[in-house]
């Protein structure tokens, strides 16, 4: 009987597990063998049309990695640094409790309640109107929980042996974190990062009500007042709203390029650093 | 070879509500190895733990009562934490090498207290290694991560990480507990080798470790000291009746 189960449990578990793979095959199948054919360099670089076909989705392009870097540039700071403080410093209390539980409830909220928040705050209120740092700072307010809740269970799984080793060499609570903590659980950060930066890149609710649907006359415009469609959200509007003959192939071409430059991120920068980091710690 | 290293005074020591520590009296001698010994819980190492002040790490810990290093009441106000476990280092249970090659773990301490000198940290690095008996087994290996080495490797390693901040107290909580017994020969004959120039206090459960390593050993059973003595003494001619009970095996 106990055999039986077992078995039965090791062919459902390799099905479910070869079934994952299978669908994601098949979804990058369909995504990218109708894209890619419309990757030529004059689309991915080109600017777009609004009325005639052949448009390109540069500039969207530029502004999706532009708002990308400037939203972890703002959320990771602040996310580790809560992260951090919530691990080693925060006494059990109920205080510290209700930010951890405010934490939470921040990462369950759905984006387009984000979006619209943003879209009060910061592009009304704030007076910053449809633009690229409206969008990145309303972005890390979506990244900023999950910054937090894995710094902090990071740091958490740390072994307290760590802890005790470095104070009984005379360090600070600020060098053993600085020294010992942030570079042990490097690891676990740029997981979170690669994590949050994937969501970013593919986010558009988010970023319709705060960076908008249009983008400058010339590309790349390092201007952070400007406003700053990205790809997912272009990939939305040429489908919802544009005018274009051909909106169809641009929303299959921006579909291949999103996943295309998530994917070369993955395994361009999160896997050679794992490999990397793996050597040089020796686990 | 009389001078006094470490004294303690009426010291009492509380988790919470419950005392682990009761009065506790003990002079412990410069360049002597002090072993304490007694079944689990009796408080041996948690006296261990207030001599470089590791029980602050941990909240809810109360402590009264006096801990002189060198003349100087380590838990008087304007004492610094940071000077105190520089100069009283301790090794733990369990091997603890940080993630990291095993020159940075050396380095590690020297780093910390502000020495940046890429030649003073090499010549550290190998002096410590050296005094810890482990120079000649990793030194064409000192860029590979420390967690490679062997238990009894890896416990070296934290005591010549140790030996690199220059302390002049060692305290070794259990050392050996994880090690085989090889590795167990090795950091007992290094005790052996340390002690011409530091103040060692050896926490250990194992009776036959204390009386070959030890000078003094010091007996303690539900947190009172029960009796302090030369090891000799202690071990042929205990003069309270727990401590004969114990060290003859009637319990513990």
């Amino acid at each position: 009987m106990g055999k039986l189960s077992d078995r039965v449990a090791t062919i459902l578990l390799w099905f479910i597990g070869l079934s994952i793979l299978a669908i994601l095959f098949w979804f990058l199948y369909r995504i990218l063998s109708q894209g890619l054919p419309h990757l030529a360099p004059r689309f991915v670089f080109g600017m777009p049309e609004e009325i005639l076909p052949g448009g390109g989705v540069g500039p969207q392009l530029f502004n999706s990695f532009y708002i990308l870097l400037l939203s972890l540039a703002i959320s990771i700071p602040l996310g580790i640094g809560a992260g951090v403080w919530l691990a080693e410093y925060a006494k059990k209390h109920w205080f510290t409790d209700l930010i951890r539980l405010s934490t939470e409830m921040l990462a369950s909220v759905p984006s387009i309640v984000f979006g619209l928040f943003g879209m009060l705050v910061f592009v009304t209120v704030l007076g910053l109107g449809f633009s690229i740092i409206g969008g990145a700072l309303t972005l890390s307010l979506l990244n900023l929980p999950i910054l937090v809740r894995v710094t902090e269970e990071t740091l958490r799984g740390l072994p307290g042996s760590y802890r005790e080793a470095s104070a009984a060499l005379g360090a600070t609570k600020w060098q053993t974190i600085k020294s010992v903590l942030l570079p042990t659980s490097l690891l676990g950060l740029i997981t979170g990062i690669t994590l949050v930066a994937g969501r970013a890149l593919g986010e558009s609710a988010i970023l319709i009500f705060t960076a908008g649907v249009s983008v400058s006359r010339f590309a790349p415009d390092f201007n952070v007042f400007a406003s700053g469609e990205t790809l997912s959200v272009h990939l939305w509007y040429v489908l919802s709203e544009g005018l274009v003959p051909d909106a169809r192939e641009i929303a299959e071409g921006s579909a291949a390029l999103l996943v295309l430059v998530i994917l070369i991120i993955n395994l361009c920068l999160a896997l050679p650093f794992r490999y990397w980091y793996r050597r040089s710690s020796g686990r | 070879m009389t001078s006094e290293k470490i004294r303690v005074q009426d010291l009492n020591l509380y988790y919470g509500d419950n005392q682990a520590l009761h009065d506790i009296q003990l002079s412990v001698k410069k360049g002597s190895i002090t072993a304490f010994i007694g079944p689990s819980g009796c408080g041996k190492s948690t006296l261990l733990r207030t001599l470089n002040r590791m029980n602050d790490l941990i909240d809810n810990v109360r402590i009264t009562g006096k801990v002189y290093v060198d003349e100087q009441n380590i838990y008087d106000n304007q004492v610094d934490v940071v000077q105190l476990r520089k100069h009283v280092g301790m090794v733990f249970q369990r091997p603890n090498p940080f993630p990291m090659s095993i020159y940075d773990n050396i380095a590690y301490g020297p780093r910390i207290h502000g020495i940046k000198k890429k030649r003073d940290l090499d010549e550290i690095v190998e002096r410590s290694l050296q005094q810890a008996a482990l120079w000649n087994e990793v030194k064409d290996r000192l860029k590979k991560s420390a967690l490679g080495l062997s238990g009894g490797q890896q416990q070296r390693l934290c005591i010549a990480r140790m030996l690199a901040v220059d302390p002049d107290v060692l305290l070794m909580d259990e050392p050996t507990s994880a090690l085989d017994p090889i590795s167990t020969l090795k950091v007992e004959e290094l005790t052996q080798t340390l002690k011409s120039r530091y103040t060692i206090i050896i926490v250990t459960h194992n009776m036959q470790q204390a009386a070959r390593i030890s000078d003094y050993t010091v007996f303690f059973l539900n947190g009172h000291l029960v009796e302090a003595s030369e090891t000799n003494a202690i071990f042929t001619n205990p003069k309270d009746k727990r401590t004969e009970d114990y060290i003859t095996g009637r319990f513990g």
